[in-house]
């Protein structure tokens, strides 16, 4: 490949940034397949341990929804890192840094931890929905929640990764920083989901709806104002 | 650069006979309140000013990481690292004499009432944050990333605080810093309660100073 040239700006520099990101991870499929298999390998054990039958009708919205979310955390926190940490590890940071604005790498990075979350989440869902008898009384609003929920999943964790990045002991401390940060986006989401599953009533499920808007904002808005300080150190 | 002095022998005489003055007023002078099983009222002198502390000391903690990444001035993380670590430590406190009350009140130690769940994320974010200031050994970049995830996590903290109890109906009676307890208090409570806050802060204020300076000596020493 030809040396880096420095991007024009912030949105070239991300488009450029994501599209090298997925065209490596199609490349090797480390961080897909790690991701597909632990979702995939929860959803088989939590089906064969509780499955559509041995939840109550009246358990079911409540626990069937926790476990979505938390099959989704978990693969979350399985995959999402490797985005920031195999670059330290390969050694490609610095030219990395060279190449293109911080806010644009985020950027980037951002984008491709939300598609392979997405892409997780489009796998996951419609089987988990199946083997589990997880009736959705209103999809619309979960659809909404799954979408809002995952970006602030990919959010919060490509941050994370910044910071876990230049430390040792990455595996596990991603894990710890992540959670205190997800805490309530998830508790929204599952709520959400619960509500979701329970009613064909969108207004209900609002609250959570713009709990998650907020969050995502807010961390997403927090993350870019720190990347820059976290990038260059 | 401005190096931080002690509290002085006034400070800390007045810190020393308040409290022992508040301990002694909240056993053998306030009565115990209403509504409440046996003498179990009077652990909100304590538990109450641990958890406000707790919460103070991460926002003081997030402030002095905010002017680190500004002025890059060590001072500052050391700042933020020593309110962490006493945050932490009232946290833990805050925490555990909230579910000592519980099992009193309520018969069961946890229950999850939105303000239990948001001492718990307070608790995890200060565990998260020492936990990184641990795994990082170069100074700066220590300071720089702690300073960093404290920023995010002090925008994701109200979240719990203030979003989730508006989403929950809670079953349960409000437990700690309630507007409902503060109508109520009667005079001799309301008096022993805020001059315990007061106090608590106080205390906080004067362990950090501690912290801070202790941290000076040490850097120095090891340059």
């Amino acid at each position: 490949m030809s040396a880096p040239r420095p991007a024009a700006g912030i949105l070239p520099a991300a488009i450029a940034v994501f599209r090298r990101e997925l065209l490596a991870e199609w490349r090797t499929r480390v961080a897909v397949n790690s991701l597909f298999l632990f979702a995939f390998a929860v959803l088989v054990l939590v089906a064969y341990a509780v499955g559509p039958t041995r939840l109550s009708p009246e358990d079911r919205p409540t626990v069937n929804a926790v476990l979505l979310w938390i099959v989704l955390f978990f693969s979350a926190m399985t995959g999402l890192s490797r985005t920031f940490v195999h670059e330290e590890d390969a050694g490609t940071a610095a030219a990395l840094r060279l190449s293109a604005p911080p806010s644009g790498v985020l950027l980037g990075k951002l984008l491709a931890n939300v598609a392979l979350l997405g892409a997780v989440t489009v796998f996951i869902v419609p089987l988990f929905v199946v083997l589990m008898g997880f009736e959705i009384r209103d999809p619309p609003l979960f659809v909404l929640l799954l979408l809002l929920g995952t970006f602030g999943l990919a959010s919060a964790s490509t941050f994370t990764a910044a910071l876990v990045s230049k430390a040792s002991a990455k595996g596990a401390l991603f894990a710890v920083l992540s959670i205190p940060l997800l805490l309530p986006p998830l508790i929204a989401a599952v709520s959400g989901t619960q509500v979701a599953a329970r009613e064909a009533d969108f207004a209900a499920g609002l609250d959570f709806v713009r709990v998650l808007v907020a969050y995502d904002g807010a961390v997403t808005t927090a993350a870019f104002l720190l990347f820059d300080a976290v990038w260059r150190e | 650069m401005r190096v931080v002095k002690g509290l002085g022998f006034t400070v800390k005489a007045l810190l020393g006979l308040g409290m022992a003055a508040i301990c002694w007023a909240a056993f053998l002078w306030a009565r115990p309140a209403q509504n409440f099983v046996g003498e179990s009222s009077r652990i909100v002198f304590f538990h109450v000013p641990m958890a406000w502390v707790s919460t103070l000391a991460f926002f003081i903690a997030a402030w002095h990481s905010a002017v680190y990444l500004r002025k890059r001035r060590i001072e500052n993380d050391d700042a933020a690292a020593g309110a962490a670590r006493l945050g932490f430590v009232f946290c833990v406190l805050a925490t555990v004499t909230g579910s000592i009350f519980a099992r009193v009140m309520w018969n069961s130690y946890w229950n999850w009432d939105p303000r239990e769940t948001s001492i718990v994320l307070l608790l995890l974010v200060y565990g998260a944050y020492l936990g990184l200031r641990g795994a990082l050994e170069d100074p700066e970049r220590r300071a720089t990333l702690s300073a960093a995830y404290a920023l995010v996590a002090v925008v994701t903290v109200p979240f719990l605080t203030f979003a989730v109890p508006r989403m929950y109906q809670s079953l349960h009676p409000d437990t700690v810093l309630n507007v409902r307890g503060k109508v109520e208090m009667s005079a001799d409570i309301r008096t022993v309660f805020f001059s315990s806050m007061v106090a608590f802060m106080i205390l906080f204020f004067w362990m950090w100073n501690l912290d801070r300076r202790v941290s000076r000596i040490v850097r120095e020493r090891a340059a």
